[in-house]
């Protein structure tokens, strides 16, 4: 088994929608970002992943599995998060736990101290119908990592979560992805997977438009680096780099072709007026996705 | 296995904490004993009456009352997880759709059966209570009408999946299952007996009633109970109709086990195929 999940030429249709066309990628273990509007087809794409909807067109496969198929040892080693992940409200966190551990076939004991690893220690023996959004989220966290999965599918996993608990959700990714595991998160907070996610796949209306790292995607995207440099005097910097942008407190930003940054970088450092502060700004993620929908627009 | 009997478990645990099996059993064990102190209230006289007479009230309830409350778990069991979300997360797990299927049934049957149990047996402590005496058959009889009533349960709680398996959403659910509840238990006997009269056994024969009672399993209880046993069937009013039909207790059992299986085994299917 060379890929832990592989999709080829993956369609699906609901009726006359085409939610997912002629997708197809292999992933391999680390972190992937699976990034696109509402209603890119990313949460369908993780439905046919697990098997609770089958492909019109293509295959799946999952841990060397066919989930439409209706295989389903692979789901042993795998962890799944919803976008919105309910539970039922008459059992504890405790409760809920231990059952979801008892089905994956996992020692009760060990997967209770998830609780503790997402921040629910203190509130495992409340009824779930009490917990708010983040608690529940939290949970929802604890559940889909119960006995070390292979393959973890997060679906929006950091809507509700507070900024802290942000961090160390995404500390566990990466432990999780450094052992090897393979993990798709979806999400809309693009800043947030930036320097997170190892490969980055962009969706737009059902298809892929992009897949490769961040610096790939910059590659092939071509969009400007940001300079934002303040000099001694306050002035707008040398010849060479245009008028500028104002960009507060001074400093001002101009903008470079990717393959001249080096050398605009020398010559200002080099120059007879080195700026007082330099900032180098690449493009973020939220800039490629939307440089890769206006390419998708413009070529439609 | 194991995966099915933790599903079991959880729905058992689920009953009990939303409070389904205390007022299951509560209001089958306050019905059983006004039956049992109240049912000759109309003859003018108030006071606990033989075990016999007590099978037969129990039986006649449970017709009515059984199938409502079977229903009234099981409707909701796949369409209702659905609709709250919770079915897409179990479904992330390795378990197959059959498994949640069969789990979700056993918890079911065994809260109800559990409801059965205490709420009737409290009848008959309470006529042994008084000093009534009861001879083995009325107690073989009682037996077997508690494991024919939670037969009965059984049939609508597979009756209410597959329903639960098809229906869009949770409204419809309940509606269907309602219609089903009104057809098979007040309607079909009604049409029935309508059926009877107009036709005075010119056209439908001996066997032709038979395979009518089979096909309505509130008909197949009422057999097995009211008319299954001489001496109960005496109080009953259906010796007569005992008497003139050739449907074993053997026949009978079945046509219960077969109305059981076969919409739990349509549930399954359904349910496997839907996509969510």
């Amino acid at each position: 088994m060379k890929h832990a999940i592989a999709l080829s030429g993956v369609t699906k249709r609901f009726g006359a929608v085409e939610a997912v066309r002629d997708v197809s990628f292999a992933l391999s273990p680390g972190a992937v970002a699976l990034v696109g509007h509402n209603g890119a087809g990313k949460t369908t794409m993780m439905k046919m992943m697990l098997g609770l909807i089958r492909p019109t067109q293509g295959t799946v496969s999952v841990l060397g599995e066919n989930p439409a198929a209706g295989q389903f040892q692979a789901r042993r080693r795998l962890g799944y998060l919803p976008e919105n992940v309910s539970f039922n409200a008459a059992l504890t966190g405790r409760e809920t736990l231990a059952f979801y551990a008892r089905l994956k076939g996992e020692p009760v004991r060990q997967s209770l101290d998830l609780l503790d690893k997402v921040g629910l220690g203190a509130a495992a023996s409340r009824r779930v119908g009490t917990y708010s959004k983040g608690m529940r989220q939290r949970l929802g966290l604890a559940q889909a990592l119960i006995g070390q999965p292979a393959v973890l599918l997060l679906d929006e996993p950091t809507t509700g979560l507070d900024p802290a608990l942000r961090l160390s959700f995404y500390e566990i990714v990466r432990e999780l992805a450094a052992g090897g595991a393979t993990v798709l998160l979806s999400s809309h907070a693009l800043s947030e997977l930036e320097e997170r996610a190892e490969r980055v796949i962009i969706m737009d209306r059902g298809r892929m438009v992009a897949d490769g790292s961040l610096d790939e995607l910059r590659r092939i995207a071509r969009l400007p680096v940001r300079l934002r440099m303040r000099t001694a005097d306050g002035q707008p910097a040398a010849a060479g780099l245009g008028p500028g942008r104002p960009a507060g407190d001074g400093a001002f930003e101009y903008e470079v072709q990717p393959e001249r940054k080096m050398e605009t970088l020398g010559s200002l450092l080099c120059g007879g007026c080195p700026p007082a502060d330099l900032d180098v700004i690449p493009p973020s993620l939220d800039e490629l996705y939307a440089h890769f929908l206006r390419e998708r627009q413009s070529a439609a | 296995m194991t995966t099915i009997a933790i599903m079991a478990g959880k729905e058992i645990q689920e009953g009990l904490r939303n409070r389904w099996v205390l007022a299951t059993t509560l209001l089958m064990a306050g019905l059983a004993l006004a039956l049992t102190f109240l049912g000759s209230a109309p003859t003018g006289s108030v006071g606990v009456r033989a075990l016999d007479v007590v099978i037969v009230s129990l039986s006649s309830l449970t017709i009515f009352l059984l199938p409502l409350i079977a229903l009234l778990i099981s409707h909701d069991a796949i369409v209702g997880e659905m609709e709250r979300g919770t079915m897409l997360l179990l479904l992330s797990y390795p378990v197959a759709r059959w498994q949640v299927v069969l789990g979700k049934f056993f918890g079911h049957l065994a809260i109800l059966a559990f409801a059965t149990l205490l709420g009737y047996g409290a009848a008959a402590v309470a006529l042994l209570a008084t000093g009534a005496a009861i001879d083995a058959a009325s107690w073989i009889a009682f037996a077997a009408m508690i494991a024919s009533s939670v037969a009965l349960g059984a049939v609508f709680i597979a009756l209410g999946y597959l329903v639960s398996a098809l229906a869009g959403n949770r409204g419809t659910a309940a509606g269907v299952c309602i219609g089903i509840w009104l057809a098979l238990v007040l309607i079909y006997d009604m049409a029935l007996l309508g059926l009877l009269v107009v036709d005075q056994g010119r056209v439908i024969s001996g066997a032709a009633l038979d395979t009518l009672l089979l096909l309505n399993p509130t008909d197949v209880y009422r057999l097995v109970n009211l008319a299954g046993f001489a001496n109960v069937s005496a109080f009953s009013g259906m010796a007569g109709l005992a008497g003139g039909a050739a449907l074993g207790p053997t026949t009978l059992v079945a046509a219960l086990a077969l109305w059981t299986v076969l919409p739990l085994g349509l549930a399954s299917l359904s349910f496997s195929r839907r996509e969510l």
